[in-house]
């Protein structure tokens, strides 16, 4: 393209002229730095440095820039510079640069990575916490709210509720049965593999009754509802929160709480029960069907071995965790989508952060669940 | 290519541009000075970004030529093509800062693929930028997101200005801001214009941007450029769409606004 950018320098007795010459520009950016770099004069040698630029063919900020930093260069070291044969066209240019990057050279600041690492953990820590008052205090607002709805029956969002459970409920029900049906065929399956070796393949019926009434079941429809629907929940509550649809609610005297978020959340109360059950249902098939096929089973056998060893109490255990863990859901994903700033990538964070943190505290809370059922001993 | 056509950096001939059925550009021609800072106007809908768009190559068109410092778009391969997408720069109407960067990552991230310059260099160079619109080093490592409207016009204009582009490309620069800031844009505009001896099309909806700032005036009207030259001259235009729009109560005290 253009012509190559140089750098002569000339000496004259104590002063030294830099005479520049060629494309001062961007493209050759790269070359002229170090030879910009290099000219500095000392002021042992020169008093007096001329940068002459009528040679000069093109120049843009970039070259004004190292021009200027030659300059300013050569002055700290305590030589007297000039600037000579400036075409007038680019004095403004000239000026404006002379006027930049007069503060100290603006530096990134880079923090060690012992530091950043610490400093990390230091803020989930505080996060965590900052995380679980936020959980309390929503269910303390939510609970005002329901509170409210139950002393004025007539405002009970009915529609709303409906409307939510057709979505989280209904429409679940075909993932919940495949999933389900699928994981019960698994533990069966691999039940009667290692049974077998003991002769001991009657007692599959015992472990999948018990693990998919009790525990997989519930956990399973949990965790597929976390990752359903209350992602779509904090997406939802989080752009109208982006896009002041709460703030507008507010300021019409409505509580966004009690017309966005109860809903919501009783909606899962009621559902979760109802898809925890399909569930268990589900996985019990695609067990029953795993025994019969690969273990040799008779269906009427597996169901007489099942009325045999599950008793009503297991299936309780695991219809009882369920509306615990709707509630956990509901307020984590409103919890996260009220947190929702207002930029994009904030919702996406935070619906992210909603999905991961359900599952872990629907999990974790199935571990208290284990650990209260064993001290009444249920 | 004629002579007259020498200080035409951009050159528009009978451009159609059209989504499905409709059609938004019909036969336009437009030519864009060496120099100048032109003014683009015309009602909501109706095809000023299409325009814009379809000039820096985010719109296929129909049919028509667009050249761009006398080579024609079209003839250009893929190399050539992005030798002349290096030789401008866009200001986004709502900026589009990369949202994963900071600011001054933004203003490097042109200088960073292919000037190949080192970190010191390219640390000065962006603040440099960041200084000339208006904006201080204090601000380099905020993310987009922490900045103001204004801010974030500014530093994208940062951004569009990083390479020392020779043409700027303006989507509505001064909207969303408030009038002493549109104002402070207005000037830094011309400023800029003047120091970097830039080449700006400016689509605008700010009758005080037009007075201020502009050299000419294009305006579009039914997928046409119905008038351009200075903005007196097409204050007296007789179109319809024109009269309304200078002649209405905004048009009136922004000329007003001008006099005193």
């Amino acid at each position: 393209m253009a012509n190559e950018a140089w750098l002569k320098s000339t000496i004259d007795g104590r002063r030294l002229v830099l005479a520049a010459a060629g494309s001062w520009t961007a493209t050759h950016a790269r070359e002229i730095e170090p030879l910009v770099d290099a000219a500095v004069p000392d002021k042992a040698k020169f008093e007096q440095v001329d940068i002459d630029l009528a040679r000069v063919e093109h120049i843009d900020t970039f070259g004004a820039w190292l021009v200027e930093r030659l300059r300013r260069s050569a002055t700290a070291r305590g030589v007297t510079t000039a600037i000579v044969g400036l075409d007038t066209r680019f004095k403004v240019l000239f000026d404006e640069i002379a006027a930049s990057n007069k503060k100290d050279a603006w530096r990134p600041h880079h923090e060690k990575p012992i530091v950043v690492s610490l400093l990390h953990i230091g803020k989930s820590v505080l996060a965590t916490r900052d995380d679980f008052v936020d959980m309390i205090n929503f269910l303390g607002v939510v609970a005002v709210a329901f509170a409210r709805v139950l002393v004025k029956p007539w405002k009970f969002r009915f529609t709303s509720i409906i409307h939510q459970l057709d979505i989280v409920a209904f429409r679940a029900v075909p993932i919940i049965v495949l999933i389900n049906f699928v994981i019960g065929a698994i533990l069966a399956q691999q039940g009667i593999f290692h049974f077998r070796k003991f002769g001991a393949e009657n007692f599959v019926v015992d472990m999948v009754g018990i693990l998919t009434l009790r525990e997989v079941g519930v956990l399973i429809v949990s965790i597929m509802v976390a990752g359903r629907s209350g992602s779509a929940y904090t997406a939802e509550l989080g752009s109208m929160r982006m896009r002041e649809e709460m703030d507008a609610l507010r300021v019409m005297g409505f509580d966004p709480v009690e017309v966005l978020v109860l809903p919501r959340i009783i909606a899962l109360i009621v559902a979760l029960p109802l898809l925890t059950f399909i569930g268990s249902m589900s996985a019990l098939v695609g067990a029953g069907i795993v025994t019969w096929l690969y273990g040799g089973m008779s269906p009427d056998a597996f169901i007489d071995r099942l009325r045999e060893v599950v008793d009503l109490n297991t299936f309780e255990v695991g219809m009882y965790k369920a509306p615990f863990m709707a509630v956990v859901i509901g307020l984590v994903a409103a919890v996260e989508g009220f947190q929702v700033q207002g930029s994009a990538e904030s919702l996406g964070e935070h619906t992210t952060s909603s999905v991961v943190k359900a599952i872990f505290l629907v999990i974790v809370l199935d571990g208290l669940f284990a650990v209260f059922f064993a001290g009444i001993g249920k | 290519m004629d002579a007259q056509n020498v200080d035409n950096v951009i050159s528009v001939r009978d451009l159609e541009v059209g989504f499905g059925k409709q059609l938004v550009l019909k036969g336009l021609n437009l030519d864009i000075r060496r120099g100048e800072i032109l003014g683009f106007v015309g009602a909501s809908g109706g095809g000023k970004s299409v325009l814009t768009r379809t000039i820096i190559g985010l719109l296929p068109k129909r049919r028509g030529e667009i050249e761009v410092f006398g080579k024609n778009l079209d003839e250009l391969d893929e190399l050539d093509r992005q030798k002349v997408e290096k030789r401008w720069g866009v200001l986004f109407q709502g900026g589009a800062l990369f949202s994963s960067l900071n600011v001054i990552q933004n203003v490097q991230f042109p200088l960073r693929e292919d000037l190949r310059l080192r970190g010191r260099l390219l640390d000065e160079i962006a603040v440099a930028k960041l200084e000339m619109v208006g904006l201080d080093a204090s601000v380099c490592e905020k993310a987009p997101s922490e900045l103001s409207g204004g801010m974030i016009k500014r530093a994208a204009l940062a951004r569009a200005l990083a390479l020392d582009p020779e043409i700027v490309f303006l989507d509505e620069p001064t909207s969303g801001l408030d009038p002493i800031s549109a104002g402070e844009f207005d000037e830094l505009i011309r400023a800029l214009q003047q120091t970097l001896g830039l080449t700006v099309f400016m689509v605008t909806h700010d009758l005080y941007s037009l007075h201020s700032v502009c050299d000419r005036v294009a305006a579009l009207a039914d997928g046409k450029i119905i008038a351009e030259g200075p903005v007196e001259s097409l204050m007296h235009a007789e179109h319809p769409w024109l009269k309304a729009y200078f002649g209405g109560k905004r048009g009136r005290v922004a000329m007003a606004g001008k006099r005193t």
